[in-house]
């Protein structure tokens, strides 16, 4: 009997992928929630990182038709002690032992690994950036390659073999190059053939098509074709964030934790929209310096508050290095609201004319105390000056935190889609 | 002495030959084995758990369920909680073994014997299978299935080839011939037959009839009860079968693609039926082979011990008491039975010549056993075969638990003289499949007043059915039937206990 042994290790994995597709597009809802709650435990930087999710059955599941209660009969084994017309106590044990193979009786809850790009997607699926279709600036950063038709000159290894073979054989259709049935089947008449005189004619024929053959070539340089390719740009969105913070004294650990995890969500938002993401830190007490990660969150520096120097800052590196109609410029300030009371007009003049312009959004977050709740207190002079800006038609987003679980809230409330996002008025 | 088929752990695909070449002289030899065709695939621990999500299958059509499966499994498998089958076998010819990757040889060698040729055995021979499967056509008919499926969805929308899946999924089990009498399925036939049925409505078609008048309707008064109920072909207990033939306003599509979901819940009865017959046989078959094979120095002592580790594992039977407990486990109920027949055959004592006439002492082994592989399932199988001994070793005792019996639950009948006719009945009808499945069919459609169709459900013993899920399922149900479904559940004195009435959802408010 003949046996097969099919090695399927190499097959494509995958296979149930477009179920899962199907599953998590149907439970969308249901997942999101989770994943929603389920980031809001974690820590920034492992808030994408994938993972267990639990969702309720409810909207999974899959009812059958199942019988409970009633009188119940069961054999099992391992008995040692009874004996006919003994009774056992019910104390739940009844129940354990007849745990069948009702597989969906007492679970009420479903739960599952998502991957790390299921978990972002769902993640930020309901968010949008703002304007992201006005400047899709096209950078030929890199060059694409494509197919593009067949060509008659090239390198050996792009030779189009099918082509080739196609257009040989037309030609020798066409020219009408005897084949090797033919001479064949005139060797064999010639060895059958008894007759000189017709056997002469023959072998002349052979000749006269053996020439024929030679002279017309299987496959003649003429019908080579190479596959031919074409480099096309690839328009390459980018865009740059800059990270505004206060640093000054007043700006405690919390706070700058709460800012922190506000530029990461933003990251890894931009990052996938766009293929290249810049970041600029600048960090600013009464003069600003841009500087690196490290220093931007955990530098020590002391000193008074001037918003304006900041906003200064940007500007001149926005005119140096990303000229606004290559770039998508998005910026995020993170500030206690403190700021110096002269400074204002100059902040309000550097934002209106010089920033907003430039930029596709700009974000203003303002970190309080852990506990302190915002709403009670005054407007900070900050707050009430992009207020104000904001009233005037500024296109400002701004928004008051104290306490991480606010964080993404506040993100998701930022960036939702536009429709609901229109302007809302501060919370 | 022969050579050794392999050593250590590690294996190729020669080797693989090699095992397969060795068992199945062992298989159709010794034991006498009739086995269709093996094709052995190896596989992945990935691909292990995509064919867990298609109940085994190679193909399945797409559905969100398998989806939900796959995620289950995997998160279990992920987490330590769940170990992955070495194999998986599917009754088909040729029969397709799966086996994984990272089985060591003598894991591969005991798997091939079970799967290749136990298992293939018992599809080929037992009669459920004969009389319900078509080894022959079941891949095509997949094949077909799901294509039809992804057609309907392009033609229809995925939302209402969804829509229609879920309610057949729900009444899936509810969806098979328990008996037979029409003729065995063809699956071949089946895709050519939506073929031409789909070909004659095209040719048929002419929009002319459309604007026909329809005419007085005829006197419905003279159609007597008995004459509707026969008409309809009721009582009917193939719930799929009955909404495929009779629900009013199905679309041609939605009924070929309840019959595909019937077909399916049809080829895995006889699976449902014989769990303990099934991996009992391919047990016994594989322990038979193995042995074999070290007896004749093909397999070293070393090997054989770690084919006799996992076998233990395997046929583990913890006792009611036990924490790992959870019912019978039927490879070691199975395992136990052949190995007791095998004594009862060889080796019998007053006791069972007593009990098993026929058989006792016959001598003929494997002659009675492929008798009884080919004409039993678990229930006759366990009321026929099941010996004193083997309960009194397995220590087998009946409790009857009733909810009204204050001082608790009853132990029934234990393993002596007056138990043991009483235990094997029991054990036997908890492995009756139509005596656990809820009695459900429908008696009546009111077609002459709102169409409500109208099911009993006969409880039997007081156990009736999960409020909730109920529910569900018959709003399914409804959902296919266009008009009011309800559902009586009756005793056995036709008392009523309790009625559903479900009226079918608007189409556009389904989500």
């Amino acid at each position: 009997m003949p046996i097969h042994i099919i090695d399927r290790r190499l097959n494509p994995g995958g296979k149930s992928l477009e179920n899962r597709q199907r599953f998590l597009r149907r439970a969308k809802s249901l997942v999101q929630g989770a994943v929603k709650k389920t980031s809001q435990e974690r820590d920034i930087k492992d808030v994408l990182e994938g993972g267990e999710v639990t969702i309720p059955l409810d909207g999974m599941h899959e009812p059958r038709f199942r019988r409970q209660g009633g009188t119940r009969d069961m054999v099992l084994p391992g008995n040692k002690k009874f004996i006919e017309g003994d009774y056992l106590q019910r104390s739940g044990q009844g129940s354990a032992k007849d745990s069948g193979p009702g597989e969906g009786d007492g679970e009420d809850a479903f739960r599952f690994v998502l991957s790390r790009d299921e978990f972002v997607d769902l993640f930020l699926d309901d968010l949008e950036l703002p304007d992201l279709a006005k400047r899709k600036v096209a950078q030929t950063e890199s060059e694409g390659i494509q197919r593009a038709g067949y060509t008659t000159s090239g390198s050996p290894s792009n030779i189009s073999v099918s082509r080739t073979v196609r257009l040989a054989l037309a030609r020798r259709i066409a020219l009408k190059r005897p084949s090797k049935d033919e001479l064949e089947e005139l060797e064999a008449a010639i060895a059958a053939c008894t007759d000189e005189d017709e056997r002469a004619e023959l072998v002349a024929q052979l000749e006269k098509l053996r020439a024929k053959s030679k002279r017309i070539p299987f496959i003649d340089p003429l019908d080579i074709r190479y596959r031919r390719f074409e480099t096309v740009p690839k328009p390459v969105a980018q865009a740059v964030m800059f990270c505004l913070m206060d640093v000054s004294g007043s700006m405690s650990e919390h706070m700058k934790d709460l800012a922190k995890r506000f530029y990461m969500l933003l990251y890894v938002f931009l990052k996938r929209r766009y293929k290249h993401v810049e970041i600029v830190f600048i960090r600013h007490t009464d003069r600003a310096e841009e500087v690196d990660e490290q220093t931007f969150f955990y530098g020590p520096a002391s000193g008074g508050t001037l918003v304006s120097s900041a906003l200064q800052a940007m500007h001149e590196i926005v005119r140096e290095r990303f000229n606004p109609s290559d770039w998508n410029i998005y910026a995020a300030q993170a500030s206690d609201g403190d700021n110096s009371y002269s400074d204002g007009e100059l902040t309000g003049m550097l934002l209106t004319d010089k920033i907003l312009p430039v930029c596709q959004f700009f974000a203003y977050l303002e970190v309080g105390e852990s506990g302190g709740s915002a709403f009670d207190l005054s407007d900070s002079s900050l707050w009430t000056l992009y207020d104000r800006l904001r009233n005037s038609g500024a296109p400002l987003s701004m928004r008051k935190v104290s306490e991480r679980s606010e964080i993404f809230p506040v993100f998701h409330d930022l960036f939702q889609r536009r429709e609901t996002a229109k302007e809302k008025a501060a919370p | 002495m022969t050579e050794r088929l392999f050593e250590g752990a590690d294996w190729d695909f020669h080797t693989l030959q090699r095992i397969t070449d060795a068992c199945e002289e062992v298989a159709l030899k010794d034991l006498g084995l009739d086995v269709y065709p093996n094709q052995i695939e190896v596989i992945t621990a990935e691909q292990m758990l995509d064919a867990y999500s298609s109940v085994g299958m190679p193909l399945f059509y797409k559905h969100w369920s398998f989806g939900k499966q796959f995620a289950y499994h995997e998160a279990s498998y992920r987490k330590g909680l769940m170990g992955l089958a070495y194999e998986i076998v599917i009754n088909s010819s040729p029969c397709i073994s799966y086996l994984m990757e990272e089985n060591t040889a003598t894991m591969q060698t005991l798997v091939i014997a079970h799967a290749a040729f136990g298992h293939n055995h018992f599809f080929k021979n037992n009669y459920l299978f004969k009389q319900w499967t078509d080894a022959d056509g079941i891949l095509d008919y997949l094949d077909f299935a799901k294509n039809y499926v992804m057609q309907c969805e392009d033609r229809y929308g995925r939302t209402e080839v969804e829509r229609t899946l879920d309610a057949a999924h729900a009444l899936m089990s509810h969806g098979i011939d328990r008996y037979p009498g029409k003729k065995k399925l063809d699956l071949r036939e089946e895709e050519k037959r939506a073929g031409r049925r789909r070909q004659h409505e095209e040719e048929v078609f002419n929009d002319l009839w459309r604007t026909v008048p329809k005419g007085v309707s005829k006197t419905r008064s003279a159609i007597s009860l008995e004459r509707r109920r026969k008409l309809l072909g009721l009582p009917q207990e193939n719930l799929l079968y009955f909404l495929e033939k009779s629900a009013p306003r199905l679309a041609p599509w939605q009924r070929e693609l309840l019959r595909i979901v019937r077909h399916i819940a049809q080829y895995f009865y006889p699976q449902s039926q014989t769990k303990v017959m099934n991996e009992g046989t391919a047990t016994y078959v594989h322990y038979r082979i193995m042995t074999k094979l070290h007896e004749q120095g093909r397999i070293t002592d070393g090997n054989f011990l770690e084919f006799l580790g996992s076998h233990t594992n395997v046929v583990f039977q913890p006792e009611f008491d036990d924490q790992r407990f959870s019912g019978f486990n039927p490879y070691a109920l199975g395992f136990a039975m052949m190995q007791d027949i095998e004594r009862i055959v060889t080796r019998p004592e007053d006791e069972d010549r007593e009990w098993f006439p026929d058989i006792a002492g016959k001598n003929d082994v494997m002659g009675v056993l492929r008798d009884v592989w080919a004409n039993y399932r678990d229930e006759s199988f366990i009321a026929q075969f099941l010996s004193p001994k083997l309960m009194r070793q397995l220590r087998m005792f009946h409790l009857h638990d009733d909810p009204e019996e204050r001082a608790g639950i009853r132990v029934d009948a234990i393993h002596d003289d007056r138990g043991f006719r009483r235990v094997r009945r029991e054990l036997a009808r908890q492995h009756d499949v139509g005596y656990i499945d809820a009695n459900i069919e429908v008696v009546d459609v009111d077609l002459s007043g709102d169409r409500r169709l109208i099911l009993h459900h006969h409880v039997i013993k007081g156990s009736q059915l999960n409020e909730t899920d109920a529910k569900r399922v018959l709003q399914h149900l409804a959902d296919l039937w266009t008009y009011d479904v309800s559902l009586i559940e009756v005793d056995a004195n036709d008392k009523v206990l309790r009625e559903y009435v479900v009226s079918p959802r608007p189409i556009t408010a389904a989500a």
